[in-house]
């Protein structure tokens, strides 16, 4: 394993395998390292390029190297009441870099955006070897392209960013579990989107198997006192509901952004149209799955044991795609991680990433499309 | 006049005759325009001191319209400029001599309405406006807000990656658009996006938002939509200084507030719009805030306490909190109207868009005045205080020699200021023509061809849009060669474990 220290290490590091046509893959804290198909290539820990550089809680910014742990920069916007409003979640180790790599995004996706909404700059290494900066380090700037969009879930396949900028936001002073228990298939998207829709601000909708669909009410406490008072009634003609204490709710919000309670050895993604998510649970249901419901339908975590592409088919059939989080290695080696994209689309995906990577450094059989690149140009 | 547009290439205006022939082909009837008088109209985007008639302009009607006058041109290397409204501030749609101008005002359709999942998908000609008014009557809206947003089409809204005065709150036209159909210059259509959330794979999506016309032609948006606030509240507060309202913003924000609007006017700006439209500013301070907040009536009642305390603990001298919707308007009709307000005290304005970390706004301000005395011309200030997007409206004769010229100097020693003090060149206008020589104050030379090699991975030969916000094109050829060659790199002993 390679652990630049600086710039200066990354830059002759990419240089260097360049020269010998070896391949590197970029990893903070390794906690996804099971992403994407099982590969043998060089190993380039972020972890050494760490440490706050910037943070000014009033300005609603702060600069960071990428290396630096989650827990780490959460902690430290907590002790200023202010939070990553796209509300990342990841294993003990997990980076901040590693973290906006992979556009890790929790339940308050659905109303404040994700990890790409965020992401206001950074300085990265490239694959031809060069240090570049994009976006900058305020909150509202259109100047040339938005590479820090393209950076955001990138996994490592266009550079190595070396320091990050990411938007911060004040933390909810008070947040209330509203829950609507016992739950049917199909009523639940009518509550969620009857929730979203209306003017008591819920910032999160969430519907788990055991049938509790959970509406998260944040914000300053008269606020949330109002429309938690407000829900029921706004509700009324869908289901009752209830204040859910703490320490009950936060296992469940903590599955229904993550999966990581679900039971089955294969675990996929699956992002649809909201309207569609609970039809997508019903059709999957007879093959044997766990599941669970987030971003008010439009995340659908699906566990099973099954090891073909069912998943992914029907959710395309359901307009929406399916990522391959956790998989054996046969499995992993056979399927690709993300949902293959139009071929019009992925011919594009390939220029953009060449236009970082034209020697294919970062090309590590992670992802089998860019290892196919050339033939879609044949 | 200072910025040269490429010269035109003398080939293409030969065949200029050719070029409406097989324009007429692809769109027929009233679709294309080359004679003078028609042209006209066409000179000139919100930027007005830059005008150039286009050689020739095309409005098709339909998707597969685009795709052949986009395809024609690639392979008859003829550049196309893409045009929405034409209400950029930064001449994004500035014509070219030698270019098509692709105008998509045809494109007027709203497709569908989803209230449930709260997404609307729209054809790029629809005004900003238009989408509220569609789905208000259900009491939701489409958030950002540009000033032009009577006018401003939702595709030049993608492709300037607009804002407006709630930005701070509820982001900027790219975190409230979800997927685009877009025709690249070789005539191909992608989707990008769609009514899902966070697909797979890089987010080309969102480079294309805000790419200013420069990697291909939106011909479908959608966009999500939000439910309308119970409520809005605004208070109006005076302050001798502007250091005073900058520290009180640094507060409402620091104590966790996020107000829907947070704008600041200087002396000049308050004076020049109490004046056009009488709504009672205060005229005897040095800045004016008008702090919205929206949400349910008892956030509202809530916040408007804790932020006039604010005020209060900063040294505000005047304070009034809106005590019903009419008064709220009334607040925001003098700032909405500041640049009119500021077009009658001066015969022509310069609006400048730079954003700034909000706590060097006071040193910022100061040296602004220097140099409004150095280039001996007034400056108004209108701030979107909450992020820190500076407006500051250079007053300017166009009529007297000189100045107009003398207005482009202190608007550019402006933006230096902006990017010296860790800001950026623009906020939410776009580089366009108007700040494209200055990009390299903000990027150096790696920079700029890290960008434009996206441009190249779009539009190889460089037809789409040229001569916007790139200082220099380089040919996409010679980006694409490596700068490391076997055998010429070190081999350093590294770090390993």
């Amino acid at each position: 394993m390679l652990a630049p220290r600086d710039t200066k290490d990354l830059v002759e590091i990419v240089a260097r395998a360049t020269a010998e046509r070896t391949k590197l893959e970029l990893a903070g804290g390794g906690t996804k390292a099971g992403f994407g198909a099982p590969r043998d290539c060089e190993v380039v820990s972020m972890q050494n390029i760490a440490g706050v550089v910037d943070y000014d809680p009033a300005e609603l910014v702060l600069t960071v190297r990428p290396g630096t742990s989650l827990a780490d920069v959460q902690d430290l916007v907590a002790a200023e009441n202010q939070m990553l409003a796209f509300e990342p979640w990841g294993e003990l180790g997990a980076t901040i870099g590693g973290t906006i790599a992979a556009g890790v995004a929790g339940s308050r996706r659905v109303t404040a955006g994700s990890a790409r909404d965020h992401l206001l700059g950074f300085t990265a290494v490239s694959g031809r070897g060069e240090t570049f900066v994009a976006g900058a380090k305020v909150v509202k700037n259109v100047t040339g392209f938005d590479l820090p969009k393209l950076m955001t879930g990138s996994w490592g396949r266009i550079g190595a960013m070396t320091e990050l900028t990411v938007k911060v936001l004040p933390k909810p002073r008070q947040t209330v579990t509203m829950v609507a228990r016992n739950t049917p298939l199909n009523a639940a998207y009518a509550i969620m989107a009857s929730a979203l829709g209306s003017n008591a601000e819920v910032s999160a909708a969430a519907y788990l198997r055991t049938g509790e669909v959970l509406l998260r009410v944040a914000g300053f406490a008269p606020s949330v006192e109002a429309r938690c008072a407000a829900l029921p009634r706004l509700l009324a003609e869908h289901c009752p509901l209830d204040r859910m204490a703490d320490d009950e709710a936060e296992p469940l919000w903590r599955n229904a952004m993550s999966g990581h309670a679900l039971q089955g050895a294969v675990l996929w993604d699956v992002h649809v149209p909201p309207r569609h998510a609970t039809d997508l649970v019903a059709t999957l249901e007879p093959l044997g799955i766990d599941w669970a419901i987030d971003w008010g339908g439009a995340r659908v975590w699906i566990a099973t044991d099954r090891t073909d592409s069912e998943v992914r088919e029907q959710a395309l059939n359901f307009n929406g795609e399916a990522r391959l989080i956790r998989a054996g290695d046969e499995m992993r080696a056979r399927v690709p991680a993300f949902h293959p994209r139009r071929p019009g689309v992925a011919m594009l995906e390939q220029r953009v990433r060449r236009a970082f990577d034209p020697a294919d450094v970062f090309v590590t059989g992670r992802f089998k499309e860019d290892a196919d690149a050339d033939q879609l140009f044949a | 006049m200072s910025i040269a547009m490429p010269k035109p290439d003398a080939q293409t205006l030969a065949k200029r005759d050719r070029i409406i022939a097989a324009l007429r082909e692809i769109v027929p009837g009233e679709g294309v325009i080359d004679d003078l008088d028609g042209l006209r109209p066409w000179e000139s985007d919100g930027l007005t001191a830059y005008r150039q008639p286009p050689m020739v302009v095309v409005l098709p009607e339909t998707v597969e319209q685009v795709q052949q006058v986009l395809r024609w041109c690639h392979k008859e290397d003829v550049k196309v400029v893409p045009r929405g409204s034409g209400t950029s501030l930064s001449g994004g749609a500035l014509p070219l001599a030698d270019a098509v101008l692709l105008a998509m005002g045809k494109f007027k359709r709203i497709l569908d309405i989803d209230y449930e999942d709260r997404v609307v998908v729209v054809q790029p000609g629809v005004t900003n406006l238009a989408i509220t008014n569609a789905v208000e009557g259900r009491g939701f809206y489409y958030a950002p807000d540009p000033s032009s947003q009577i006018a401003c089409s939702i595709g030049g809204n993608v492709a300037e990656n607009s804002g407006g005065v709630h930005c701070l709150k509820y982001g900027l036209t790219t975190n409230n658009v979800l997927g685009v159909e877009l025709v690249l210059m070789n005539g191909d259509v992608v989707r990008l996006g769609g009514r899902h959330l966070d697909p797979g794979g890089l987010d080309l999506l969102g480079v294309i938002v805000g790419s200013e016309g420069l990697l291909g032609v939106v011909t479908e948006v959608t966009v999500r939509i939000l439910p309308k606030p119970e409520t809005a509240r605004a208070v109006l507060v005076g302050f001798s200084d502007p250091e005073s309202a900058g520290a009180c913003v640094a507060q409402v924000i620091a104590e966790g507030i996020i107000p829907a609007g947070m704008e600041m006017m200087d002396r000049p700006a308050i004076h020049a719009a109490e004046a056009f439209v009488k709504v009672g500013y205060p005229l005897d301070v040095g800045a004016l805030l008008i702090v919205e907040v929206d949400g349910p009536a008892a956030e509202c009642d809530h916040l408007i306490e804790e932020i006039a305390r604010i005020a209060g603990a900063n040294g505000a001298v005047t304070s009034r909190v809106s005590q019903d919707e009419a008064e709220r308007v009334a607040f925001w009709a003098g700032r909405k109207a500041a640049f009119p307000a500021v077009g009658r005290i001066s015969p022509d304005y310069y609006c400048m868009d730079g954003t700034i970390p909000r706590r060097r706004l006071p040193e910022v301000l100061s040296r602004m005045e220097e140099l409004s005395q150095k280039y001996q011309l007034g400056v108004a200030n209108v701030f979107h205080a909450g992020d820190g997007n500076l407006h500051p409206l250079i007053l300017y004769d166009a009529n007297v020699p000189g100045e107009l010229a003398r207005a482009e100097e202190f608007g550019n020693d402006i933006l230096r200021l902006c990017v010296e003090v860790g800001g950026v060149l623009t906020g939410e206008h776009g580089v366009g023509i108007e700040k494209r020589d200055l990009m390299p104050e903000m990027f150096g030379e790696e920079d700029l061809k890290q960008q434009q090699s996206v441009k190249c991975a779009f539009d190889p030969g460089l037809l789409l849009n040229p001569g916007k916000v790139f200082p220099t094109l380089h040919r996409c050829a010679e980006l694409g060669r490596m700068h490391v060659h076997h055998g010429e790199v070190p081999h350093p002993e590294l770090p390993r474990f």
